[in-house]
Formats: C-alpha cells, structure tokens, sequence
C-alpha cells in the first residue's frame, strides 16, 4: 500500500462498487506524479462535486464526448512545460469510451498521445440508472432493454487491436494483481496505453453487493471476459477460461439475465467461444 | 514598423497566433478557415514557429484538447466556422467557465440550413451567451492586431475570459491586403511568455477542476465569471490604448465616424462596416447627415459607449447579419437596450442584410438609411425586421 491515500476513502459510491477499488488500485500504482480525468459518469463521483474532490491528485471533469482529447492537451502541454514524469490517467466508464467517446479515443490513439485510458466496463449507462450501452451484453434487461437486450455487445479490445497503442490490455477487479502489473507497464510507455477493466455492477447488473469480485471471477473462469494484454505486436492470453459450462451460472447469479431463454443462453456461451478462439488465433500472429 | 506583407484574413490570423507566442494550437480545418489550419500546422512543421499543433479529429476535440492544455499552463488558440463552432458548443462553456484564457478565430460562416458556405453571424451568435469575450474584425490587418490584443486582455487577472475574434467567411478571410506583421522583438513589446494565473493541473499542488456544482455555489459562480466578463472592457480600452502607442493603429471597443452631429446612424459589425463607412463617406459629400457606428466588442458589450455616441441620433439603423426568427437580431437588442440606458428615445429599426453570403453593396447600405430616414419621418415603430435586398417573388408562404 502506499503511505498516502490519494483516493480518499468513504467515496458516496453504491456498496460493492469496483470502480472506486480499480481507481484506487491504480493510483497505488501510478503514484502521487498523476493527472486524472473522468467524464460525467459513475466516476465523477471519486472527482466529488462542490469544493470536495476525492482525489488526492489534480483532477479535471471533462465532458463525455472528449476525455481522450483533454487528455491529448493535457498531455503535450506537459511536454512543452518538461513535466515529463507525469503520468496522465484518463478514467471512463463504457458508455464514454464504446458509444459517444469512441471518436475522441480513436483519433487520441493515433496521435500518439503518452497517456494511460482506464475503461472501466459496468456494461450500462450506470451513473444515469442504468440503461444500455453498447457493452451490454446479450439478453440482459436494463432500463432501456426491459425485456432484455437483442443485440451482442460491441467488441472494444478487438476494434482496437488495429490501432497504433503502446500497450493493450484487459484486467478485472476479479484480479487486481494482474490488473496492477498491466498498469506498471503501461506507465513505462512513451505512448497510448487502453486498459479495458471488467467491473461488474451490484446495483446495476442485480446480484449482493457483497459478491462483486465473485461474479468478476466467474467471469473469467467462464469466458465471459478474456484476459489477455498486446505489446509490440503479439498478443499473450493471460488466463484461459476454465469452463464455459460455467456460463449459465455466471448469468443465472444476475437478476438483470432473469428473462433470458436456453436459446439465448446457448447464443452467449456461442459467442464466448468464439471469442477465445479468435483470440487464440490472433495470438498466433505478430503483426497486431 | 513591422514588415509589409500581403496576407489574407486567415494567413493574418496565423501570423497573429505566431506573434502571440502561442505555445500549444488544437484545431480542425473547415471552410473558410482552413487556410488557418494550414498555415499554422505548416509553420510549425517545417520549424518556422516553436510550438505544438494537435491534428485532432473534429472541432469537439480540438476546444477539448485546448482546454486540457489551456488546464496544464500553456498558452493554446484554435479556429473554427460555423458547424464546427457548433460542434464545440458543448466545451466553449466548459472553456470560460473553467476562466482558461484560450482564443479562437471564428471565421463566420451561416449555420445550416440549409447548408451554405458563406458568411453570416449565425454561427458566432450562438456563442453569445457561452462567456466569451468576442471581437469583430474587418480586415486581416485587425484580425493580426485583435488575436495580440485578445491573449493581453483574456489573460489579465481581471479577466482570466477566453476571446473569439470573428473575422468574416471570404469577405475577410480571403481578402488579401498588405498587413502590418510586428517583428518578433516588437511583439515581445506588448506580450511576452504566457504566466497562468489561475491554478494549473500540477502533481504538485493537486486541484479538482471543473467539479459538479451545486445550486448552493453555481449562482455565485456564474456572476464572478459575469464579472470578469464586465472587466474586460476595461482592460480592453486599456489594452487598444498600449497597443495603438506600440504600433500606431488605434482601436476602440466601438468605432465611430461622423456621429455626433448625425441625424441618421447605422450601427453595424465585420467586414460590412467599410462599406457603410463608404457609402457614409460619400452621403456626406452630399450634405447628408448620417453616421456609422462599428461595435468591435459585441461581448462585453459597450452599452453605455454606444449610449453616449448615439445620444445626438434621431434615427438609429442597425444591421444584423444573421436573422433571430421570430424577433429582432442581436445586435438590434443590445442597441436598444444600449438606447434605454441613455434614456434615448430615437426611433431605431432593426435590418437584416447579408445572409449567407450575400453580398452588401453600396445600394444596400444606401437602401437601409432611406428606408430608415423615410420611417423616421413618420415616426413609425419597428415592429419586426426588415428584410433588406429580399427577392419577394422567391420567397415561400403556405397560408
């Protein structure tokens, strides 16, 4: 642990919230030499409201559309000031990062900006209550998609595996020493670093607050979530899933896939499937 | 006496940007301004001018990114026109609130639609109300002169209020004219290396920008911001003043000729004031009593400036070139409000000239003063705008 919290605890976020563990696990990494941005979102909460923030580091709230782009300023503007020991963290949740800050992040990415963006995925617009993102996935029911979502989630770290980033990588608040390790090496990076944080939603995603790092466990276990990092051109796979039989009881442990049917079931273990075999086959390559 | 050079609007712009010692521009090219675009990004790039140019990918990231950098101490422009000033709508808020001493040229252009490419006001008029200090410009000489003036005043203490200075799409951007361009030790006269004012994003002396406000502080903030707003006119006179000394062109928040024993005054903003001012020229000849008054500040808006210059005025025209549908144009408002304050009782009436690239002649404005002098004489009241150099016969109506 580092001597100084510089993510002060008591943060107002919901019970069993692993935003906040994955914002405060990153600063033990990243340290006190650290510039923060998080968009309007669950996160804005840690940058607190009024003449209270919760960040023991500078911090801006940016709007949801261009975090990466205030971060790009943020960025050279260090450089020409010779700050150049400071690491920029931008902090968006999936809503900011898949759907209406993708362009921002995009044209970030292939400037080259040094900059580290943790996405941490609670797979719905949470901090407004909950409705769809385009990281939903599948069959689970939102404010927006109360009968259950229809279509599969967007596949961020694919999309991106063709961008020019330093470093890629996924993590979960399921391991947080992995996640810790791929932020280290993401700070030695002279350029764009993505990290895709799974962090699963009590509140959200309807399971005890009390199991959140449980069910980000058995998401990788399952093969619901991949965790796998890229770096100079190859892609290392860090943990194989255990068993996607596992699937059904990752879902049937959220309330928000109570109205799903065996069909859809089946459609998402399909899917998880397909992903890690695609996954494996990429990692054959040396040229990502 | 700098050097001589012939440059356009835009080209001026750059130049201005250079001499200003800008350290970091972020900006997204889109006609008529990507002449500025160009031309900074190139000086950069091929080590004519030290400083850092983003190639962003849309306007929304470029204010984005000038706020980033603007937040971490470095003294940042950008440029837009019409979409794209829209585009960054949502940040230019977030700009002046976060009292980030940022310019931008705004090289106007109508706001679609139906799309157009050519200059009117519509584009900087949604900006009005956002908090930004805005200056007219009529030719690339000011717009150089402006973008100096505007880093002085937007960075002073009192201020701490970014600036947009509007030159007019074509009719200024594109209007090439010899241009006084100070040298760099002459520039360095009037301003030197940025020194931010208000707290910057350092590890060292850790803050929250631009924090969820509550009910209970945001009226408080917005009228300090008003105030700093307020306190540019100030600095601006103070600032016009130090720079007319400097270099020897005079400038002023407003601009009059030939006012003060007028019976008639045509207010008007941009490139279409030497028109006015020629056609006012030549009426004077005539033996006509007529005056132009040229608002250069449009925010903070100089009201009791125009006030006291139209306090001589039996008719009062203004010129909008933009169109508020359904009521009067902007800067027929503030006139109005300017003449209220002077307890003035002129008869003044509201023009809309100049869309979307029309042209305004000499006609035009010749249209405008005999039309007004023609109301004034019968004392009518404005009761709506009128629509000058309209083609009627094009013009729809569905019942």
């Amino acid at each position: 642990m580092a001597e100084l919290d510089l993510l002060s605890k008591g943060m107002t976020t919901c019970q069993g919230c692993p935003m906040e563990l994955i914002g405060r696990s990153a600063l033990e990494v990243l340290g006190p030499k650290t510039i923060t941005m998080t968009p309007p979102s669950c996160s804005a909460i840690l940058t607190g409201s009024g003449d209270e923030t919760g960040w023991g580091i500078p911090s801006v709230q940016t709007v949801l559309m261009s975090l990466p782009a205030f971060a790009s300023g943020v960025s050279e503007a260090l450089k020409i000031r010779g700050m150049d020991d400071v690491t920029v963290m931008g902090f968006a949740g999936d809503g900011g990062t898949f759907d209406i800050g993708l362009q921002s992040l995009s044209g970030a990415i292939e400037r080259g900006h040094k900059a580290i963006y943790i996405c941490y995925n609670n797979e719905a617009y949470m901090n407004t209550g909950g409705q769809r993102s385009s990281a939903t996935t599948l069959g689970a029911s939102t404010k927006t998609t109360p009968t259950g979502k229809k279509e599969v989630s967007k596949n961020i770290d694919f999309m991106l595996l063709h961008t020019p980033l330093a470093y890629q990588a996924t993590a979960s608040v399921g391991n947080i020493r992995d996640f810790k390790r791929k932020l280290a090496k993401a700070a030695t990076k002279d350029g764009p670093c993505f990290i895709h944080v799974m962090t699963p939603c009590p509140s959200g995603w309807k399971f005890p607050a009390d199991q959140t790092v449980q069910i980000a466990k058995l998401a990788i276990k399952s093969g619901m979530w991949l965790l796998f990092e890229r770096e100079d051109g190859k892609i290392t796979i860090n943990q194989k899933p255990t068993n996607f039989e596992l699937i059904p009881e990752y879902l049937s442990r959220q309330k928000r896939f109570n109205r799903i049917n065996d069909e859809i079931t089946a459609q998402i273990i399909e899917e998880a499937k397909t992903r890690y075999e695609t996954l494996q086959q990429l990692s054959q390559l040396a040229c990502l | 006496m700098g050097v001589i050079k012939a440059l356009d609007g835009n080209a001026a712009i750059a130049h201005g940007v250079m001499r200003s010692k800008v350290q970091l521009v972020a900006a997204y090219p889109i006609t008529p301004q990507t002449p500025i675009v160009e031309t900074i990004s190139s000086l950069i790039d091929t080590k004519q001018y030290d400083a850092t140019y983003i190639t962003v990918e849309s306007e929304h990231s470029a204010l984005s990114a000038v706020i980033g950098a603007a937040s971490t101490g470095v003294r940042t422009f950008t440029a837009s026109a019409s979409h794209g000033l829209a585009l960054m709508h949502e940040v230019t808020g977030t700009c002046s609130a976060s009292r980030l001493p940022a310019v931008m040229a705004v090289v106007s252009r109508a706001i679609p639609g139906p799309m157009c490419l050519w200059c009117d006001h519509s584009d900087i008029m949604t900006q009005r109300d956002q908090g930004w200090i805005q200056l007219f410009a009529k030719s690339p000489q000011e717009a150089l002169d402006f973008i100096m003036i505007a880093y002085r005043t937007s960075e002073d203490e009192r201020v701490l209020t970014p600036t947009m200075v509007d030159i007019d799409g074509f009719f200024c951007s594109h209007l090439t004219e010899p241009v006084d361009v100070p040298t760099e030790e002459e520039a360095e006269r009037f301003i030197t290396d940025f020194n931010p004012v208000n707290a910057v994003l350092d590890p060292e002396l850790p803050y929250a920008i631009n924090n969820l406000t509550s009910p209970a502080i945001f009226t408080e903030i917005k009228r300090s911001q008003d105030l700093g707003m307020r306190a540019a006119a100030g600095v601006l006179d103070e600032r016009f003043e130090q720079f007319g000394e400097l270099f020897g062109r005079r400038y002023g928040r407003i601009l009059c000729e030939n006012v003060e024993d007028a019976d008639t005054v045509v207010v008007c903003m941009g490139s279409m004031a030497g028109t006015v001012q020629h056609v006012v020229r030549q009426l004077r000849e005539e033996g006509k009593k007529v005056g132009i008054l040229r608002v250069v500040a449009f925010r903070p808006f100089p009201a009791k400036e125009v006030a006291e210059a139209l306090k001589n005025a039996k008719n009062v025209a203004v010129i909008d070139r933009v169109s508020a549908m359904g009521s009067f144009g902007p800067l027929y408002e503030e006139v109005l409000a300017s003449m209220r304050l002077g307890r003035l009782d002129a008869n003044a009436y509201s023009f809309v000239a100049g869309l979307g690239g029309r042209d305004i002649w000499e006609q035009t404005v010749e249209d405008v003063i005999a039309r007004t002098e023609e109301l004034g004489a019968e004392n009518s009241v404005c009761d709506a705008p009128i629509w000058i150099d309209l083609k009627e016969e094009e013009v729809v109506t569905n019942g």
